[in-house]
């Protein structure tokens, strides 16, 4: 049985409305006993657990100094492309938006990656919008060579593929593999993804389970948080990971909670997770996994980041560009969204260390992958 | 209830056939503890004599039968007792125990996996005997089989749950029962293997060598019907959580600027 499957079966209502109906009691006993239990994810996720936020953050940030000791990885995003052929109305990419569209070619792509490799990074997350033709997978089997013999750890956030497709760029060095599901809720899907490939509900939800069998070290997994309920939509995507977790297990998993950030031409939030929403939302994912790992953007400000340390977080990206060639020539204006926090990573890296944690840029060896 | 291939089972208590002092006693202790699977080492079967002491009275009582490959050392020698007990008996239901070592009797993860993959692709019900590792019952999961059996502690060694760590992480992955096998030489054992959310227990020793093994089985009955009951209820949890000091400058202070 798929997870779609699987998600079928559960009733969202009832879901909600236990969501919503947890009282105090409950969210007491999820606090001590939270570890894979998906009911004291639920109570650590709703409204009632909000006056625990204090009780909630000093255990997170056990867990995590007792997993993660003071690391934090390090990673950037490169932008291969901005083409998209599809209408996503929170994405700056979206077809129907009037942008100049690029994609790089391979000395460009070397020009980037000079410079982020020239500021310490040896983790890189290759990003690209939907284009089949140009921007598909004999594009990324061309590219990846040439990212692999500079970088140790090489993840993507493409269009979902088929598992031969993986297959082949696993066996190209692929370390792993982004791919958020926006929202768990059908309608809500359905509602903000207008045209093109990405409509397939279905398909993109089933496409973790594709990437997990092509054999990958790690899947990222992800809401964009403030297109539905947020609350219900977090633990829609805790049962999506207990789901692989118990059905994939030779495979990490990580997490990404990007809030809805304004774009060109985009929507406002339906539904706005403050800052104490999402500080909730981290601490409850580390309670309720204690091997997660849990990525945060510059999509969020510098200040916030700064004071997430510690609390669940165990990768971020610094001095970030969002669109393809940014590094070399930024401000082109092919932006997928707008930037918050836009400390150079020397910065980011000098308020790290002043707060008592350690960049990591390096954690991978590639020579070991694809020994047999 | 308790699923486990096709059967279903209102007891999640099994027993062994092992060690009684006589084939009454067993019967008696068998349907005292409410077992509705018993196991049994097809190397105690006398088959050339035709009558035997041990399966005419289980047949008569009704339970079903766990034939094991209890004294095979390798998975080649497993997989033909199985095929000999699937022959002769009639039940494709095997229970794997693989272990060359023979004094400590540690089961042999190495063959064990090796024969659960053959016995699985034979159409085999196979429920290995092995010892509490979480990466070995995955694999075993993935062959085929229709549940695992990791033991508490030494084989007839009634020590309990020594190891309850991985049992728990064991619990926490499968797909499949967990049975915990071996070890369980007290009813509080049993109890605790059970409130932890083992699927069942298999109890065999310390049935059969207590004085009264007619009396020891009833109360190995009630303690698994127990602790499954407060697995199901929800235990409370003893919490170090409360105690704790607050950092002085609270960590999420800055939300509130
Ligand atoms: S979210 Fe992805 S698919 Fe949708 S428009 Fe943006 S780049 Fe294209």
């Amino acid at each position: 049985m798929s997870f779609y499957d699987e998600l079928k079966l559960l009733s969202r209502e009832q879901l909600k409305l236990a969501l919503y109906s947890i009282g105090p009691a409950e969210v007491e006993r999820a606090l001590v006993n939270s570890e894979g239990d998906l009911s004291s994810l639920m109570a650590l996720l709703s409204p009632a657990a909000e006056p625990y936020i204090e009780e909630m953050a000093i255990r997170a940030a056990e867990i995590t100094r007792q997993r993660f000791g003071t690391n934090i990885g390090m990673y950037l995003p490169l932008y291969l492309s901005n083409l998209c052929a599809n209408d996503c109305d929170y994405c700056g990419f979206s077809m129907s938006n009037k942008l100049k569209r690029k994609f790089l070619t391979a000395d460009e792509l070397q020009q980037e990656m000079n410079i982020i490799k020239g500021q310490g990074f040896d983790s890189i997350l290759l990003v690209s919008g939907e284009h089949e033709s140009k921007v598909g997978i004999d594009y990324f089997c061309s590219m990846l060579p040439l990212v692999k013999k500079q970088f140790s750890y090489v993840a993507m956030e493409v269009q979902p593929l088929e598992e031969d497709e993986y297959r082949r760029l696993v066996n190209l060095g692929l370390d792993a593999v982004m791919l958020y599901q926006e929202t768990y809720n059908p309608t809500t899907y359905q509602k903000h993804h207008t045209w093109g490939k990405k409509q397939d509900y279905r398909y993109r939800v089933e496409s973790p389970e594709r990437i997990a069998r092509s054999g990958v070290d790690k899947i990222g997994l992800g809401v964009l948080l403030g297109l539905d309920d947020w609350r219900l939509d977090a633990l829609l995507l805790g049962h999506h990971l207990s789901y692989l977790e118990r059905h994939y297990w030779r495979c990490r998993y990580s997490l990404s909670l990007p809030r809805l950030r304004p774009c060109t031409g985009g929507i406002s939030p339906q539904t706005v997770l403050t800052d104490k929403g999402l500080v909730q939302l981290i601490c409850a994912f580390r309670l309720f996994n204690q091997q997660l790992e849990i990525s945060l953007s510059t999509r969020e400000s510098a200040s916030f980041r700064d004071n997430l340390y510690g609390l669940g977080v165990t990768h971020i990206s610094a001095g970030s560009s969002t669109e393809p060639g940014g590094y070399s020539n930024p401000k082109s204006q092919l932006d997928q969204f707008e930037i918050n926090d836009d400390r150079s990573s020397a910065e980011t890296v000098n308020a790290m260390l002043a707060k008592g944690f350690t960049p990591v840029w390096k954690d991978w060896q590639s020579e070991w992958v694809n020994l047999a | 209830m308790l699923t486990l291939a096709d059967t279903q089972f209102s007891s999640r208590l099994f027993t062994g056939t092992g060690k009684f002092s006589s084939s009454k006693t067993m019967v008696g202790a068998i349907e005292a503890s409410g077992s509705q699977l018993v196991t049994m080492a097809m190397k105690r079967l006398d088959l050339k004599a035709g009558t035997d002491d041990i399966l005419a009275p289980l047949k008569a009582s009704g339970v079903k039968l766990l034939p094991n490959t209890s004294g095979a050392r390798n998975a080649q020698e497993a997989v033909f007792v199985a095929e000999l007990s699937r022959e002769v008996l009639g039940t494709p239901w095997i229970k794997l125990e693989i272990h060359p070592d023979p004094k400590y009797l540690m089961p042999d993860p190495i063959e064990t996996l090796k024969a659960a993959k053959m016995l699985c692709d034979k159409g085999f019900v196979v429920l290995p005997y092995v010892h509490a590792d979480p990466v070995l019952c995955r694999h075993l999961e993935e062959v085929g089989c229709a549940a695992v059996m990791p033991l508490g502690s030494p084989i007839g060694s009634n020590q309990g749950l020594a190891t309850q760590t991985f049992l728990k992480i064991i619990i926490e992955q499968a797909n499949i029962p967990v049975i915990v096998d071996a070890g369980i030489g007290a009813p509080s054992h049993a109890m605790q293997a059970m409130e932890m959310g083992a699927s069942a227990v298999l109890v065999n020793t310390a049935i059969a060598s207590s004085r009264d093994p007619v009396a020891m089985a009833r109360c190995f009955k009630s303690a698994v019907a127990a602790g499954r009951d407060a697995y199901l209820a929800g235990l409370g949890i003893t919490s170090s959580v409360a105690q704790q000091t607050s950092p002085q400058m609270p960590l999420t202070a800055f939300l509130e600027s």
